[in-house]
């Protein structure tokens, strides 16, 4: 259940991409793992302190997803869904070998400042880490919801998700709109590595399975839809508990698709439904 | 002129094993001609219909399972006192029924997955795919997991002159490939050309419209899906006798990709692309394993897939038609000058 925050996390910078500019991003699980990669390198290679590499790999997240953006996307406006998508896994297959390249394909673990005793309140008992993580990703979802809610970039990130053209003509850079978009959601998938990194291991292949959660959330939510990406979150995570639980721990990474499969079944428009898909 | 080129193309694939000798290079091939195979049936669904399916490689490793287990034999406990047991069947008829149980599949999945569109689409694809790698991995009673189906015979069949025969030689396998390609060819061709591929191309074309002028969208979509499968499980089962082994990694999201580029980068919607582009992504990664390695290689595939996207949005394939078209347009406007240039100068005079 405390991996339901930072799921959440994954699920919102998909969910804002996706919504507002119509692109499927599948470095988005990369961006996961290049969080997780520098808080390795900040914390276990240059021996900075946990508390300082965490912003920092955030902040080199979203300057990375603000990258992408310009070189890749910003020449792609008005492309259709699919030719973006085929970039984008051009990007993803590009960056995940890089990863690889520059980190090997071992698996490596990152230290973390907390106690090894649980925190043990009444019945329950929570690892230190585990708490910390859950705090930081409701904090950063907040943070999220107050920049999408009350600040000037905003409303016009908004105004952009209703209506394009409405928002162009209304003066608002939709360019800029889309480099903020991309990057914020980067930076909440490197928040997710970074925060999640640390409680497993790093290895390059571990965006792989992040980017397909990501999109089960998505779908589960809605596509474009935070609070239902939120929620999503959560729900991924309890089921992926109970199916290691009741099922077996090999499928827990594979009840995120079985719940992508019943959902579209049932009810394609995901459960927080804005009319829209076609079927 | 069409069917002349047409037979010297196929004669210039059947000579290939009479002059080149390195076995490790036929090998390539056949492992390319495979993966073109599957990347043919891909362009089914992604050039005439529209549909980006990333969860391809699903029916490819559906097809290459059943038909090893099936030539394996295997028992699946049902219930605690039932116990289905399958004794090992010739190859043939294993082949038979990969192509089966990868329709069924792929028509089930069709029924499934178009209830949505685009991005969805692609989505329930892919999970598709991952679900059944999980199962192969984890079903270990069944599929062994990741220990992998070992021993799993070559693939034999009664052909005429020859009698029974087994495709162990890497020669005999690279012909088995061949025509198994041609065979996928004609029907993929066939198909396209039917009233059911101008369906197809219709509602890639525009949804609503075709919708509207009474094609059963769903019902098309379902048929290329199935047709697909069943040529994508060929594939699969072929490639399961061939190397005689198979292991959960065959279901790999990077095959689907490879098959997605192969597509993509030939010329999807079109008959030839999807060879030109297999040959080329079946060959660059052995030229490109002598100086690079597995991640470079890997790096370059995705860098070369966004230039391809960005500069060849249509694929090889359409860019040099239409340089030909054009070539052969410039040559015809030059030589109708040259012919009305005098006729011009005497009504001038």
């Amino acid at each position: 259940m405390i991996l339901g925050g930072t799921y959440a996390l994954l699920g919102i910078g998909l969910t804002l991409i996706f919504g507002i500019m119509r692109v499927v991003n599948f470095t988005h699980g990369e961006l996961y793992a290049f969080g997780a990669y520098m808080m390795f390198m900040w914390v276990m290679r240059l021996h900075v302190n946990f508390f300082v590499a965490l912003p920092l790999a955030v902040g080199l997240g979203v300057a990375l997803g603000a990258l992408i953006e310009i070189v890749l996307l910003r020449r792609l406006q008005g492309a259709d869904i699919d030719t973006t998508m085929l970039v984008m896994i051009g990007a993803w297959i590009a960056m995940q070998n890089a990863e690889q390249l520059a980190w090997s394909g071992v698996a490596q673990s990152i230290k973390m400042p907390f106690p090894s005793q649980p925190l043990v309140l009444g019945p329950v008992s929570i690892g230190w880490e585990r708490l910390f993580v859950f705090v930081v990703a409701l904090a950063l979802i907040g943070l999220t919801y107050y920049l999408i809610d009350r600040t000037r970039l905003g409303k016009a990130m908004r105004a952009t998700f209703q209506d394009r053209e409405t928002s162009m003509l209304m003066g608002i850079d939709v360019k800029r709109i889309n480099t903020a978009t991309f990057a914020l959601g980067s930076g909440l998938a490197a928040a997710a590595g970074a925060l999640l990194g640390p409680v497993f291991v790093v290895q390059p292949d571990m965006g792989d399975l992040a980017s397909l959660k990501a999109f089960a959330i998505v779908i589960l939510g809605g596509l474009g839809n935070i609070t239902g990406a939120t929620i999503g979150g959560f729900i991924l995570a309890f089921m992926e508990e109970a199916g290691a639980g009741y099922i077996s721990s090999g499928f827990r990474d594979g009840m995120g698709f079985l719940l992508i499969i019943v959902i579209l079944i049932f009810k394609p428009t995901g459960l927080f439904a804005r009319k829209e898909r076609i079927g | 002129m069409r069917h002349l080129s047409t037979v010297a193309w196929l004669l210039f694939l059947v000579s290939v094993p009479l002059w080149l000798r390195s076995p490790y290079f036929l090998h390539v091939l056949i492992i390319t001609g495979i993966f073109t195979i599957a990347a043919m049936s891909l362009n089914l669904l992604l050039g005439y219909t529209g549909q980006l399916s990333l969860g391809h490689v699903a029916f490819f490793g559906i097809g290459a399972y059943t038909s090893a287990l099936m030539s394996l034999g295997f028992d699946v406990s049902v219930t605690e006192s039932w116990k289905l047991v399958v004794a090992p069947k010739p190859v043939a008829i294993s082949l038979a029924v990969a192509i089966v149980v990868s329709a069924f599949f792929g028509w089930l999945i069709g029924r499934l997955s178009f209830k949505v569109r685009g991005a969805y689409f692609v989505i329930v694809s892919v999970s598709f795919a991952e679900v059944v790698r999980l199962v192969a991995l984890n079903w270990v009673a069944l599929t062994q997991g990741p220990m992998a189906l070992n021993n799993i015979p070559p693939v034999t069949l009664w052909l005429p002159v020859l009698g029974v025969y087994r495709f162990l030689a890497k020669t005999s396998n690279y012909y088995l490939m061949l025509a198994v390609a041609v065979i996928s060819y004609v029907v993929i061709a066939r198909l396209v050309r039917s009233r059911a591929g101008r369906a197809m191309i219709a509602l890639r074309e525009n949804e609503a419209l075709a919708t509207s002028v009474g094609v059963d969208v769903t019902r098309y979509l379902v048929l290329a899906t199935v047709v697909s499968a069943a040529i994508a499980g060929t594939a699969g089962a072929l490639y399961a006798h061939y190397v005689r082994i198979v292991d959960p990694d065959i279901f790999l999201f990077i095959y689907t990709v490879t098959m997605v580029i192969m597509v993509v980068t030939g010329g999807k919607g079109t008959l030839a692309g999807p060879i030109v582009g297999g040959l080329i992504f079946g060959i660059v990664p052995e030229v490109l394993r002598v100086v690079a390695g597995p991640e470079v290689q890997w790096i370059i595939y995705g860098a070369l897939m966004i230039l391809i996207v960005y500069f060849l949005p249509k694929g090889i394939v359409p860019a040099l038609g239409n340089a030909w078209q054009g070539w052969r347009d410039a040559r015809r406007a030059s030589i109708d000058a040259l012919a009305s240039a005098p006729a011009a100068r005497d009504g001038g005079a």
